[in-house]
């Protein structure tokens, strides 16, 4: 479903990514594992269209199409979801109205009719329960003085309504507690499908305890430097990243 | 320079024909008011109008804006057509009493319920000649036209406008609505002179809706006096929704005893030229002032916000929040200011002016001031002008929000926090749904009017 | 010793000594005394006792006298009061200068004719008469001298007891120092150090007769002749300053200072700065000043010109403490002062940091043109009033270029009943795309007769830059206070700490030496004056 050839890109003239390659086939889950700065969050921004960032080589298609041609919002119509690291908190928007814009524009695309108050009011409780989240979140603005445990649960139950084909959560787990982790973690379980994929960004490997990957790549100063299966993630916990430094014969 | 000597030349016009017309003016008006109306005449003649160079009226263009053929009536017109039934207001059904005003005078009751005993709405000539106890004392108290020039022209010329009284412990749960038209067939220009005075421990809302029914230029220079008794608590919500070549001078003087609350919420929607002189004496201890603005203004529009906050007495507590949003090459400014005054321990006074530019030819002037000669204070305030978050906008289209989707969402929401203030549910929601489409540009005509003038 | 004049045991030992005293011995014996007063006027000592250590703390301040408040007997070579164009001849003669100076100065003197001195300002300036200052005076014999030996020993004398020493031995390493008394530079140590990596540091008489391509080039071209009234002024009277060039590619090996006195009487003190930064330079110049004690006030209007070119970086830090005046508000230097800089190549930086705690009445906007893309421009600033003092300062930030930041930190404090304003100004221009300005100006109050007020002005004419303006106005929280005396801190050592913190960000941005020293002059002007 999803291609990624030599992509290159960067921000304000540095380059951050220097060519990377992932094939992500349905049904897949892939994990990308690294240190910081190496780029992880850069690959998931650009994949979700961030503006800020130049791509300057190399192509990604996404179910034959070509994804870097494609606005922000046709790409999460087309099923990409991006879980945000840090995600935004939009003061005066209600969670409510949000996700109401979001969900009816995701039908449009599909050519269905929006959503009644009522079904959509449903949907919102049937997903608030799948993925455990407070139903008191809902109330408020988007983000707005939430919890880090809460915008990251948020940013899940977002997921579970938009129903992705292609889920990128960048670093989901950094600041969770080990409670609020399984919550997130069951939840992206939960949705997961023969049909969608997944990428987890992450740090450690804790997350991966939970969603369990069929693939782990090492992202490391802007290149994919090693991929294997979920052994790999293991292998990186015990040895941590200098050793994959050591590998590259850097010290 | 230029617009020194053309304010000369306006201020010669203008006292020309205050004399030329001075027995007409005069004519309608009890003694006292025109006593008063001498004294101001003499104190134009000394200030004239404000001239750039004077610093809280830096970005008004007064030469610009008094230029042209203004035609100004001395005597109340004979008027034919009834414009209730010719024009229904942008927040129409609000269950309310309704005041019309044409033209600055006081026009017709709408009166679908009955007032309590006491209270006394109409005209301010009428009223002024009929309860002379209650406008003796406070005709032009507050307004201070010796100086301020624009009030002096008002005070100068003004014949009638809207005078409220409610007596002691009256409560009014329903809302009284003004509807202020202005319709002519020329360029006209007018001074009208209104007059709220909420006695002890009385209560009311007020809604104002500023309306032009043809598109020739108006030119409005009003003045409201606002007096609170004792734990009085009036809220005045005003939306401005005039044709994009007229001008609207908008001073309001409130003055606070103790204990009272007061609420100014100006809804700027449409109009040329909008200057609102906000001026409040918290003139007793424990009284509360919240005044909030939002304007969003584009094409050439010009926004113009002043306001005066004197906390005078201790234990007050005031608060502003102007928001605004200028497209296309509006201009807008804001000038603000708090005093706390010597003796005035324990005040609170915060106040915050945010502003969005959507364009490079938009510019926004902004000048909070803070003036505080007492130690006991938490006083603060802050500025921002800047544009829609990137990030939150990011954020919605990842979501699958269209662009133009979500920044109105964003726009909406940046409004939202001043229209969230109006604590009177039936008009929140419709000043919301104006807002909306004003936002949206759905509101470039007046879809309620017949009179489609815009 | 160190640059701004004194070390920790002199202020000791001077006569701020009783102040320093912050164990309290000296106030426990005034409070004594106090308790003596209230308890005659028959009000229950316990209840008094608080307030009356704090009006007691208040009049210790108020009484403290001004440590640089002696004068200099030594004879003045000045010429005749009042201002006309013969005497902006004289002065331009007097110093040998070349012909475009004389006429420079006639420009700025019929500019000047034709001016106004603005008003708009939150302060009451009495008139002053131009006609009643003598606008040149120099200490007699003072040929710039050669060798250190050569110098008046009177003068050394003077700068020794300023602790400005004029011996370069006896002078922390890493500073120089150009020494101006009243209408001329007396001494620029180091001057031959610096040359070695073609840095130019002198006085701008010098400046003019040697590197007249320079001041040809760059004098006025920040602020012009007409500027303003007290630049105007300036202009055509100016009489010494320091001059700055710090050639490409260099970072200035020591801190460059200025030390400003004014000694004569009945005189004005009109001194000019020139820094100019040329490509990928680095310098940090400091600027202090002090003035004798004399009941008249005496106008100091100075010009401040700093030129910043490609990836350039200048730094340049204040500490002001002329005569502020006594308790009553009599005397006291009116300073009005014009400072302003221009990031003129891209990339380059220019940092305000001053610490004003002297002169009657203070009219100082230290200012930026950021006019190189992604340049960058900062001012930090503490401002203290006391007794009858007034200061409105603050800055200008013209964001010209695109990508340029600015960053405004202004601390406040009034005690006594002194008026104290910020004044800023943020504009945006069109061209200055993506620029962003941070402000926070905060106030603090101490006493009930002082005051306190902001005044920023915000003009943004495109659509991409975010400018954002904070402040706030309170009093010295108590609960901070009861916080301090639970932990057994008195109230005074409280005070000190609290308002330490409260200006600690600004403080910091000095340079070591003369961080330690204004705090520790902020602390004692300020000893226990909470109200």
């Amino acid at each position: 479903m999803l291609t990624i050839k030599n992509l290159k890109a960067g921000i304000n003239g540095k380059e951050i990514l220097k060519g990377i390659d992932i094939f992500v086939k349905e049904g897949e889950v892939h994990a990308i594992m690294g240190p910081n700065g190496s780029g992880k969050s850069t690959l998931a921004a650009v994949l979700a269209g961030r503006e800020l960032f130049k791509v300057t080589e190399g192509e990604v298609s996404y179910f034959g199409k070509n994804l870097l041609e494609m606005k922000p919002e046709n790409r999460a119509r087309a099923g990409i979801f991006l879980g945000f690291q840090y995600p935004i908190e939009i003061p005066g928007v209600s969670m409510v109205n949000f996700m109401r814009a979001a969900v009816n524009e995701h039908r449009k695309f599909r050519g269905l009719n929006p959503l009644s108050s009522s079904d959509f009011l449903k949907l919102m409780r049937e997903k608030k329960e799948l993925v455990e989240i407070d139903s008191k979140l809902t109330n408020r603005s988007v983000n707005e003085g939430f919890s880090g445990g809460e915008k990251k649960k948020n940013e899940i139950f977002q997921m579970a309504m938009l129903e992705p084909k292609l889920a990128i959560l960048d670093e989901t787990d950094s600041g969770l507690d080990i409670d609020a982790l399984r919550v997130v973690a069951n939840g992206v379980n939960k949705l997961k499908t023969k049909e969608n994929s997944t990428i987890v960004i992450t740090h450690y490997q804790r997350l991966l305890d939970y969603i369990v990957p069929d693939f782990v790549h090492v992202l490391y100063k802007g290149r994919i430097v090693k991929s294997a299966g979920k052994e790999l993630a293991f292998e990186l916990e015990e040895k941590g990243y200098d050793w994959i430094k050591k590998e590259l014969g850097e010290e | 320079m230029e617009n020194i000597d053309e304010i000369k030349t306006i201020n010669e016009e203008l006292t020309g024909l205050f004399q030329e017309h001075v027995h007409d003016i005069r004519k309608n008006s009890p003694e006292f008011i025109n006593a008063k109306r001498e004294e101001a005449f003499a104190d134009f003649k000394k200030l004239g109008l404000p001239s750039q160079n004077i610093e809280e009226y830096r970005y008004m263009d007064f030469g610009k804006l008094f230029k042209g053929n203004y035609t100004q009536l001395y005597e109340p017109q004979k008027l034919t057509v009834d414009f209730s039934s010719l024009f229904k207001c942008n927040v129409p059904e609000l269950d309310s009493y309704i005041i019309v005003l044409v033209n600055g005078r006081y026009y017709r009751s709408d009166l679908k319920f009955k007032f309590p005993k006491g209270v006394l709405i109409g005209g301010l000539s009428q009223l002024s000649k009929e309860h002379p106890e209650i406008m003796e004392t406070y005709y032009n108290k507050y307004a201070g036209s010796e100086n301020n020039g624009l009030a002096a022209l008002n005070t100068a010329f003004a014949q009638d406008g809207l005078f409220i009284y409610i007596p002691k412990n009256t409560e009014i749960e329903k809302p009284i609505q003004i509807i202020n038209i202005l319709v002519y067939e020329k360029d006209f220009m007018v001074h009208p002179r209104n007059f709220i005075m909420a006695d002890d421990s009385s209560s009311a809302k007020i809604v104002v809706c500023d309306h032009t029914l043809t598109p020739w230029k108006y030119l409005t220079n009003s003045v409201t006096e606002i007096i609170l008794g004792n734990n009085a608590r009036l809220d005045i919500y005003n939306i401005q929704d005039e044709n994009n070549s007229s001008a609207h001078i908008n001073s309001v003087f409130v003055n606070q005893s103790s204990g009272s609350a007061f609420v100014s919420n100006i809804a700027s929607i449409h109009g040329g030229t909008i200057r609102n002189n906000i001026h409040v004496t918290l003139d007793g201890e424990r009284s509360e002032a919240n005044i909030f603005g939002l304007y969003l203004t584009d094409r050439k529009q010009h926004i113009d916000n002043f306001t005066f906050v004197d906390h005078a007495k201790p234990n007050c507590v005031s608060s502003q929040l102007y928001k605004g949003v200028l497209d296309d090459e509006a201009t807008g400014a804001f000038n603000g200011k708090i005093l706390v005054r010597k003796d005035a321990q324990n005040t609170n006074a915060f106040q915050k002016n945010n502003n969005v530019l959507l364009t490079n030819e938009a510019r926004m002037n902004t000048k909070p001031q803070l003036e505080i000669y007492a130690d006991d204070v938490k006083c603060s305030h802050g500025a921002t002008v800047g544009q829609i978050n990137e990030d939150a906008l990011f954020y919605m289209r990842s979501r699958g929000i269209s662009e133009k989707e979500a920044r109105l969402m964003l726009m909406y929401a940046f409004a939202f926090e001043v229209i969230g203030k109006i604590n009177f549910a039936p008009l929140q929601e419709r000043i919301t749904d104006l807002v909306d489409k004003r936002l949206r540009g759905e509101l470039s005509r007046c879809s309620n009017c017949v009179v489609n003038c815009r | 010793m160190h640059p701004l004049g004194f070390t920790c045991g002199e202020i000791a030992s001077l006569s701020w000594g009783k102040q320093i005293d912050l164990l309290g011995k000296n106030h426990k014996i005034k409070i004594k005394k106090n308790k003596i007063k209230t308890a005659s006027k028959q009000v229950p000592e316990s209840a008094i006792d608080m307030e009356n250590e704090n009006d007691n703390i208040i009049n210790e301040v108020t009484q403290g006298e001004y440590k640089y408040g002696f004068v200099t007997d030594i004879e003045s070579d000045s010429i005749p009061k009042g201002i006309n164009e013969d005497i902006v001849r004289l002065i331009s003669e007097k110093k040998n200068e070349p012909a475009f100076m004389l006429d420079f100065r006639l420009k700025a003197y019929r500019k000047w004719l034709t001016m106004e001195m603005p008003r708009w300002a939150h302060l009451k300036i009495p008139e002053i008469n131009y006609h009643d200052i003598i606008y040149y005076s120099i200490p007699r014999q003072a040929a710039k001298y050669k060798s250190i030996d050569e110098v008046d020993p009177v003068l050394k004398d003077t700068f020794n007891k300023l602790g400005i020493p004029l011996e370069e031995q006896k002078h922390l390493a890493g500073v120089a120092v150009d020494a101006v008394m009243d209408s001329i530079s007396v001494k620029t140590t180091f001057k031959e150090t610096l040359a070695e990596s073609g840095i130019i540091f002198c006085s701008m008489s010098e400046a003019i007769k040697e590197h007249p391509d320079l001041i040809k080039k760059y004098l006025g071209s920040v602020v012009p002749y007409g500027d303003n009234y007290f630049a105007a002024l300036n202009s055509a009277v100016f009489s010494d300053g320091s001059f700055v060039y710090i050639p490409k590619g260099i970072r200035c090996p020591m801190e460059l200072s200025t030390y400003f006195r004014i000694n004569a009487a009945n005189t004005g003190q009109f001194e000019r700065t020139l820094i100019i930064a040329d490509d990928e330079s680095y310098v940090s110049y400091l600027e202090g000043c002090t003035a004798p004690r004399r009941d008249e006030n005496q106008l100091h209007a100075a010009v401040v010109e700093i030129i910043a070119l490609e990836h350039a970086e200048v730094k340049y830090s204040t500490v002001q403490n002329w005569y502020p005046g006594d308790k009553n508000g009599k005397g006291g230097i009116y300073n009005f002062v014009t400072k302003r800089g221009i990031c003129k190549g891209d990339n380059s930086k220019i940092s305000w940091t001053q610490v004003e705690t002297g002169s009657a009445i203070t009219w100082k906007y230290p200012g930026c043109i950021l006019k190189g893309n992604n340049s960058t421009g900062e001012f930090f600033s503490v401002a203290v009033t006391n007794n009858y003092q007034q200061a409105d300062t603050g800055t200008k930030m013209i964001h010209l270029g695109a990508n340029t930041k600015s960053r405004i930190l202004s601390k406040g404090i009034s005690a006594g009943r002194s008026n104290n304003s910020y004044r800023g100004l943020v504009k945006m221009t069109k061209n200055a795309e993506n620029s962003r300005n941070f402000s926070q100006c905060d106030s603090l109050l101490l006493g009930d007769k002082c005051g306190a007020h902001t005044f920023p002005y915000i003009d943004v004419q495109n659509k991409t830059s975010i400018v954002e303006h904070e402040a706030t106005t309170s009093k010295i929280g108590e609960d901070q206070i009861f916080y301090c005396n639970q932990r057994g801190i008195s109230t005074e050592d409280a005070v000190g700490l609290i308002v330490n913190g409260y200006v600690k960000e600004v403080i910091n941005r000095l340079p070591m030496e003369f961080a330690v020293e204004a705090q520790k002059l902020l602390q004692i002007s300020l000893e226990g004056s909470v109200g």
